[in-house]
Formats: structure tokens, sequence, C-alpha cells
């Protein structure tokens, strides 16, 4: 029944390449998503730039999570869904089937919706990830946990628990212990699944402030509901619409002038 | 419209005195069985019981045989089914959601949830006491296991059944690989759940009687040597309880009550345990 639904490709969107855009980080070219039979993804190309963080909005289930897991293969945990087309990561195909998965995630982190600290010491929270990766000497481990602490700006809050549990944080604090851990194991690009979607605005504030400091070092996807979101946050926006990708563009083009009538309805609240 | 109503109250008054009223009974019997047991049994608690063995008629003696006895096998039967509950437990949950091998598996833990120890014990003989020619502890630990396991089995199950997928993902979006994420988080997040599994599975095996007729059947000396037969508390408990001595009576009264609050001991550590990580 899904295979009736192809023939929707009447206007691909070209992203319009700003002047100041950097190179590409990551690019999705006539990207496909199946769960199961459903196809959740059509022909949709994309480009992360380096440095900058791009937004992905549209209704429920128009596809923006699904793409964003795609990103690190995510989907690979449950059978059953597949990719086809070609997500390349500074050039190299990451949707090849001999790709080594874990590095995969090490180079391209991720943030959920709802904040996920392990059930263990905040401070293991974050050493965890690193041992992943590397054998440090105690110090050189503090000191590590300490940066990234503080890269998301929860060291003053926790200094001096470090050895409390980490689910004892409030929401706000555990989803920046997530940041963190993400951090930790320097990653290249980092995905944000709805990571405000659970907090409060003071503790969302705080995240998108994060957000906006960590651009420039990482390439940043974000997938929102929330359009002021999105507007205050990214440089980019996708607008997805029933899996297709309807808009590329700089976030103010999307917002101020977008060339969709679809775009247009949705930013102006008109349905979704 | 009113006539309903109270016909409505009505009802609702019969069948809550009705459920009150099955509970007061169960509760009671609970009641009466420990009222029984403390009644008849704590007479004859004395440092003789836990010190001395298992003697003739006329002479005092004890439970120790048996006390060790008991530990020894529940060991060997615990030493045994842990590994296999939690490893299979494991399995169904972490890999087997949707696998044939998996449906199967837990169709038949299923199974063996409510064998009849008796069968288990008799399967065991056949096994392990016939081949050999005598009846020994290992035998003894080796049924239990088989009693013990299936709860395990179970519990890890259902315990990594309430790991969020969402803290796997995270696990996985750091590039962990599927055997951390198990160890190192998914166990880590439901240790006490899965613990409150191998308590349970000792309270069960502990009080077994049937599967150690046919396999430990029963020793009246002390021994430590697990190739050999060897007592257990449920097995003196049977043995004296039918003894038309007294003073043996009175012991199978003081080694019920032992047998008895060592299991409700160990159930209410593991209730209390798995309501500390539901609260998580």
């Amino acid at each position: 029944m899904s295979n009736s639904q192809v023939g929707n490709d009447v206007n691909a969107p070209t992203p319009a390449k700003a002047p100041n855009a950097s190179k590409d980080k990551v690019v999705a070219r006539a990207l496909n998503f199946y769960y199961g039979q459903n196809r959740a993804l059509k022909e949709v190309n994309l480009n992360l730039y380096e440095g900058q963080v791009t937004a992905f909005i549209g209704p429920s289930g128009c596809g923006k999570s699904t793409l964003l897991r795609v990103l690190n293969r995510m989907y690979d945990l449950y059978p059953g869904q597949r990719a086809e087309g070609e997500v390349l990561l500074d050039g190299e195909n990451i949707l090849s089937k001999n790709l080594d998965l874990n590095l995969l995630r090490s180079r391209v982190g991720m943030v959920f919706q709802k904040p996920t600290p392990f059930p263990m010491t905040i401070y293991d929270n974050i050493a965890f990830g690193i041992r992943l990766y590397e054998k440090l000497p105690k110090s050189e481990m503090n000191d590590r946990v300490e940066s990234a602490l503080k890269r998301s700006a929860l060291w003053g809050e926790v200094k001096d628990k470090l050895q409390a549990n980490g689910l004892s944080l409030s929401g706000g604090q555990q989803q920046r212990l997530c940041i963190a851990r993400t951090v930790a194991i320097k990653p290249e690009v980092i995905l944000f699944d709805e990571p405000c979607s659970a907090l409060d605005p003071i503790s969302t504030a705080k995240i998108e402030e994060l957000i906006d400091e960590l651009s420039g070092d990482y390439t940043i996807a974000i997938v929102t509901h929330n359009m002021q979101q999105a507007a205050r946050v990214s440089h980019y926006t996708v607008f997805m619409y029933l899996g297709e990708m309807v808009e590329f563009n700089e976030t103010d083009k999307v917002f101020t002038s977008p060339r969709d009538k679809r775009t247009q309805d949705y930013v102006t609240g008109r349905f979704g | 419209m009113a006539a309903l109503y109270s016909g409505r109250k009505r009802r609702n008054v019969i069948w809550t005195g009705l459920a009150y009223a099955a509970t007061v009974l169960g509760l009671s019997m609970l009641a009466i069985i420990l009222g029984t047991l403390l009644w008849k049994g704590f007479g004859g608690l004395s440092l003789d019981v836990f010190t001395k063995n298992q003697a003739p008629p006329g002479v005092v003696g004890g439970l120790l045989n048996a006390i060790v006895g008991s530990v020894i096998q529940t060991f060997i039967g615990l030493a045994i089914g842990a590994p296999l509950g939690i490893l299979a437990g494991t399995y169904l949950a972490e890999y087997g959601q949707n696998a044939r091998l998996a449906y199967v598996v837990r169709f038949i833990n299923d199974i063996l949830l409510s064998a009849p120890s008796i069968v288990v014990g008799l399967f065991i003989y056949e096994l392990l006491v016939v081949p050999v020619g005598n009846f020994s502890a290992l035998a003894g630990g080796v049924a239990l296991a088989i009693l013990g396991a299936p709860i395990m089995v179970r519990t890890t199950e259902d315990m990594l059944n309430l790991v969020p997928n969402t803290l796997r993902e995270a696990a996985s979006a750091l590039g962990m690989p599927r055997s951390l994420v198990i160890r190192h988080i998914a166990y880590k997040a439901v240790r006490s759940g899965i613990i409150t599994g191998v308590l349970l599975a000792i309270a069960r095996m502990t009080g077994e009687t049937a599967p150690l007729i046919f396999t430990a059947l029963g020793n009246s000396l002390f021994t430590l040597d697990p190739r050999g037969p060897m007592s257990s508390l449920p097995l003196i408990i049977y043995e004296f309880a039918r003894s038309p001595y007294a003073e043996q009576q009175k012991l199978a009264w003081t080694g019920a009550l032992i047998l008895t609050f060592s299991v409700l001991a160990l159930s209410i550590g593991a209730r209390a345990l798995s309501a500390s990580t539901q609260q998580k």
C-alpha cells in the first residue's frame, strides 16, 4: 500500500547555500526509510554544515525523529527497520553494511527526549563513556569529567556531589548530564531529539544556551516541536511533512519567506 | 432510577463484604499456621537444636546435620540454578523478543514453574541416582536447581523488560556494545529486582521436600560430603513428624518453625528489595 505513494516527488527542495555556510559534514542523498512495509522517509536530501545548528521541524509523525535516528544508525537496534540511499559522514557512507556501528556512534552522539542518566554516580555517568575508548590515569579522567561537566554548564551544581547517583538530579540537570556524557567522548556531530520537551522553561533556556555554545565546535542537528526554539537556536531549518523534506533553508528564510505553501501554513500555525 | 441506584448500592455492599470475608479467611489461615508453629515449636528452641546432631530416641539431640544439609543443598541448587536462570532470563528479554526459540523456552519455563516437585525428584533419581548407584546431596541440589531456575528465569526477564528502551538506546548512542549495555546498564538498573528473584528461588528450594526424598534421601549422621546421602530440614521434619517419640515430634515442630520463618524472612526481604526497585 505504501508503494502507491511513491510518485509524490514533485519539487524536491534544493538547499540554498548561504555565503557563511561552511563545508558539508553530513550529506544524505535519496534517503528512504522503512518501518517494515511502511515508508517513513521519502527521497530525503539533506546537508548538515560543519559547526552549524540545523533544526528539523514538522508535525508529529512527519519523519523528523526518524531522519535523526538514521544519522547514527539508531534504528539498527530494531529489526524490520531499514534505510535506503546514501548518508555520507565526511564523505564516507554510514549506511554501508560493514560499518563499525560503535565507532560511528562515538563520532555521532545523541541526546534524547527524556533525560536518561545511567543508574550510577554522576562521575561514572561521564567516565563510563570515556572508558569505552580511552584508558586514562585517574587524574586525567578527573580532568575530562570536569571539563565535560563545565562544557555542559553543570559543574557548579554538581562538583560537590560527583559520587551521588545521577538519578538524584533534577530533570534539567539530568539532561545536561546526558549532554556532558555525550560531549565527553568528543563526537563530531551531536543529534538532539526534542531535548527540551520534558523540561521546564528555565531548564529549556539553559539547554538552548548550551546548544548555542556547542555550535561551532560540533555539527548539531535538533528535532523540535517548538518553532520558537528552532528559530532561536538554529542556523538552518528543515521542514518535514509526511516523510518528505519540504523545505530546507536558512532559518530566517524558512520562517519569514518560506517557498512552499505547506511550510508557510505550518510556521504560521495554520496546522500542526 | 432511584430503584436502580439503590439496587446497585446493595450489590456493592454485598460484594465488598464478600471480598473482605475472603481476605480475612486467607489471612487467618496464615495466622493459624504461624501461630501453631510458634505454639508447638517455640518451646523446643534451644542452643542444642543448632549445635547437636539428630539423635536416637531417648538422647538429647538437635537439628545441626539437617540445617547444614539444607544450607549445602540449597547452595548447590543456587550455584547451578542461578547462572542458568539469570542467563536464560537475559536471553529472553534482551535477545529473544520475537524469536521462535524464545517462545518455546518461555513456554517450557512456564510449565517447569508449576511442575510437581515430586516429578522433578523422580527425574533426577533416574538421571543421577540410578546410574551412580547411590543417593547424594549433589543429586538433591540438582533437583532443587531445576525447581529454582524457572523462578529466576521469569523474574530476570520481567525485570529486564522494565528497563526502558530509551536507556538502552542512550547507552548504544555512546557506542557501547550490546554486551556492555546489558551488563553495566540493564543489570544495574534492575539489580535489586533480579536479586529478589534469587531470594524467592532460595525460599522455594529451602522448603522443598519431595524432590529430596528420591535424591538426597536423608542421613541421620552429620556429613559435608555432597557425594553421599545428606539430611535437610524438610526431610527431618518429614521423618520426625511420623515418629512415635514425643521429643522427636517436638523437634519436628521446631524444625518447621525454623524453616518457615527463614523462608518468611527471605520473602519479606525480597518484597522490600523489589519495592525499592519499583520506586526508582
